[in-house]
């Protein structure tokens, strides 16, 4: 059992703004359901459209996910949007009396529905976590595949938090926390945050015919994408390629996978990085 | 606050007359069995006696039970021993869904070069025996197969596994710590040639286990040093745990018909009222065979850990095959073996039942959960949307 502060409980039993503001100014939404967590901010400001005067919150997750959603929304409350910007995910894991380590991923949530909804209020990009529904507008290299996190994303959790292990990236973001298989590339950004290595840059070949195009992309997924996959009981197998859309199917435990829509993308940000930018990847029965 | 305690899956009460029965081997009778005074030879009688009650329970004969310290032991005995047996076989056949204490075992087993392959199962959780056909060959040391899933309770066809794997000539090892005392097992019939039980399932302490070995089966033993255990197991004997396990399997053969009729009664009524006052409600494994106990209903848009700590508000002690409460971050390996869909793989709760369990306390359960998911599914956005269209 989690050793859960009384704030916790208390704000897990007693959520404080649950809901929905039907004239909201800013809405953000992180997560999905298989995550396991997602959350929905709605925010209205004042006249002036500068203060938040309500806040409100719709969360799928564990206890301590409602919690933080819940001290997401009595924090801001009358912040401006700009003072609401500084909030930190320790912050709000502090306003609980604490978080156990391994669910400092739901402080940085909340921290991230707001920065999505503030964004999208002032029209700005989208900052890039990748697991929010806004696969398109996301900059930045998938890392962890698993649960869609970009490196910015990362990167920025571990320089805000000064992580220093995998683990502790995990217990904050969640990323490795499922196959495992991005951990190298998590101690690598671990390692350059921390200043002490920079970026090897990933060579990619200049432009291809389309025939050579199809055979680096059959080539990249033997040789490459589907040992990865047979790791963990699963496979895939290629259906067609025309131009840059690959077709593929999955096999074995990768059909039906809860992760499979990650799969894909995993597929085509593999397929991205070692052989054009212009492939989009596509799952299809077969 | 008073539990109710339907998480017998995870461990069970110590039933009062086992407790009673080892209370004296603590100060009194803390003889050494192996002794050759009068005062450990009064002890080896008890853990004779209890070897034998052991063995009634399995429908084998005493000399085929060899007493561990727990389950994970026995299982660690079980594989290592097939493969010492057969140090020339490099290869394994397990399934998807077994418990970690085979499972963490085979695939550290495959890092040091040894071939394994999990069975898969199917979404109602059964396994393909025609997939066992096809995996198993001459290289095949051991089969390890559970006999019930400790999540959804589902029961796998351990004899028909057992003949396929006998055919091949390979050893056959089953994992049946959720099933001794639930449901029948005859040794005595049986293709098994190894089997694990552990105390603590069944109304014993924790830390006692036992494992079946069928005689004339080649054995190495894990733990090395005393005679104890004919040479198969060295370490003084848990003396007083062993005899509550004796007396542990005695009761639990006296009870088995109301567990397979009353204890399965509460469960069925249970998973009937729960599935019809909750829409969106699955039963995992339901198109299974299962464990009389036992339900794990995966519930849509919530999340489990959340479930669990309302419940437990209640005073209701179950448990989740969910990612946050075991400290991992996806569901669990069963569930998503079985291809749980992911809009509820994140809210299972299991509910597994003893005879303590009373009918007053499966009312309240019926009473407690609907509003829970409700009230949960209101605070979710895809709760939300659900409930509204
Ligand atoms: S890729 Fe990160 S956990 Fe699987």
């Amino acid at each position: 059992m989690w050793d859960y502060t009384d704030k916790v409980k208390e704000h897990f039993l007693n959520p404080r703004n649950v809901g929905e503001i039907k004239d909201a100014d800013a809405v953000g939404e992180v997560g999905s359901l298989a995550c396991g967590d997602a959350l929905k901010l709605f925010v209205k400001l004042d006249d002036g459209k500068e203060r938040i005067v309500d806040a409100k919150f719709q969360t799928f997750g564990c206890g301590s996910a409602i919690a933080s959603s819940s001290a997401l929304t009595e924090m801001i409350k009358g912040k401006t949007l700009d003072e609401a910007l500084q909030i930190t995910n320790k912050e709000i894991a502090d306003f609980l009396g604490g978080l156990p380590e391994e669910k400092m991923h739901c402080s940085v949530m909340g921290q991230e529905a707001l920065e999505v909804a503030i964004a999208k209020y002032r029209g700005h990009a989208v900052p890039a976590h990748g697991h929010d529904h806004e696969h398109e507008a996301m900059e930045g290299e998938i890392v962890c595949k698993c649960f869609g996190l970009t490196d910015q994303f990362l990167r920025k959790v571990i320089a805000g938090n000064r992580l220093h292990t995998a683990e502790q990236v995990t217990h904050f973001t969640k990323a490795g926390g499922a196959c495992g298989g991005c951990i190298p590339k998590i101690k690598a950004l671990i390692a350059e945050v921390l200043g002490e290595k920079t970026k090897e840059e990933t060579k990619k070949p200049e432009k291809l015919t389309n025939l050579r195009k199809m055979q680096l992309i059959q080539d990249v997924l033997e040789k490459e994408i589907r040992p990865q996959l047979w790791a963990d009981g699963g496979d895939l197998e290629l259906i067609d390629i025309d131009g840059g859309k690959v077709q593929i199917a999955f096999r074995k435990a990768c059909a039906g996978c809860v992760s499979s829509g990650y799969t894909a993308k995993f597929v085509e940000q593999k397929l991205r990085e070692l052989v054009a930018d212009d492939i989009t990847v596509e799952e299809v029965e077969g | 606050m008073k539990e109710l305690y339907v998480d017998n899956n995870a461990t069970t009460k110590v039933d009062e007359a086992v407790f009673e029965e080892m209370r004296p081997y603590f100060c009194e009778l803390y003889g050494n069995p192996s002794s050759m005074h009068f005062f450990g030879g009064q002890v080896q009688k008890k853990v004779d006696e209890a070897r034998n009650r052991v063995a009634a329970l399995l429908g084998a004969s005493p000399d085929e039970i060899i007493f561990t310290a727990c389950g994970t032991e026995s299982d660690n005995t079980a594989i290592r021993s097939a493969l010492e047996v057969f140090p020339e076989k490099r290869h394994i056949i397990t399934t998807r869904v077994e418990h970690p204490a085979v499972l963490t075992m085979c695939r550290n087993l495959a890092k040091r070069g040894y071939r394994v392959t999990e069975l898969n199962v199917d979404s109602a959780g059964r396994l393909d025996m025609d997939e066992l056909r096809k995996a198993i060959d001459d290289d095949t040391a051991i089969v390890s197969i559970m006999y019930a899933n400790n999540e959804t309770g589902v029961i796998f066809p351990i004899e028909e596994a057992g003949a396929i794997v006998k055919e091949k000539g390979a050893l056959f090892h089953t994992d049946a710590v959720q099933a001794v005392g639930k449901i029948p097992l005859d040794m005595a019939n049986s293709a098994i040639d190894m089997l694990s039980l552990s105390g603590h399932k069944l109304h014993a302490p924790k830390g006692t286990g036992a494992l079946y070995l069928r005689k004339g089966v080649p054995f190495r033993p894990f733990m090395v040093g005393g005679h104890q255990e004919k040479n198969r197991r060295a370490g003084t004997e848990n003396t007083a745990s062993i005899i509550a396990l004796g007396k542990a399997c005695e009761l639990a053969a006296r009870h088995m018909e109301k567990e397979n009729t009353a204890v399965k009664g509460m469960r069925d009524r249970l998973e009937k009222e729960l599935m019809r006052l909750i829409p969106n409600a699955r039963i995992n494994g339901g198109g299974a065979e299962r464990l009389p106990n036992t339900v794990s209903i995966a519930f849509e848009f919530v999340e489990g850990e959340a479930i669990l700590l309302l419940l437990s508000e209640k005073g209701i002690c179950a448990s989740s095959g969910s990612a946050c409460t075991s400290g991992s971050l996806e569901p669990s390996h069963v569930l998503r073996a079985m291809g749980v869909p992911f809009t509820c793989a994140h809210g299972s709760i299991r509910f597994s039942l003893s005879r303590f369990n009373t009918a007053g306390e499966i009312d309240l359960i019926i009473r407690e959960v609907p509003p829970i998911i409700r009230r949960l599914r209101e605070m979710s956005p895809f709760g939300r949307e659900f409930l509204r269209a």
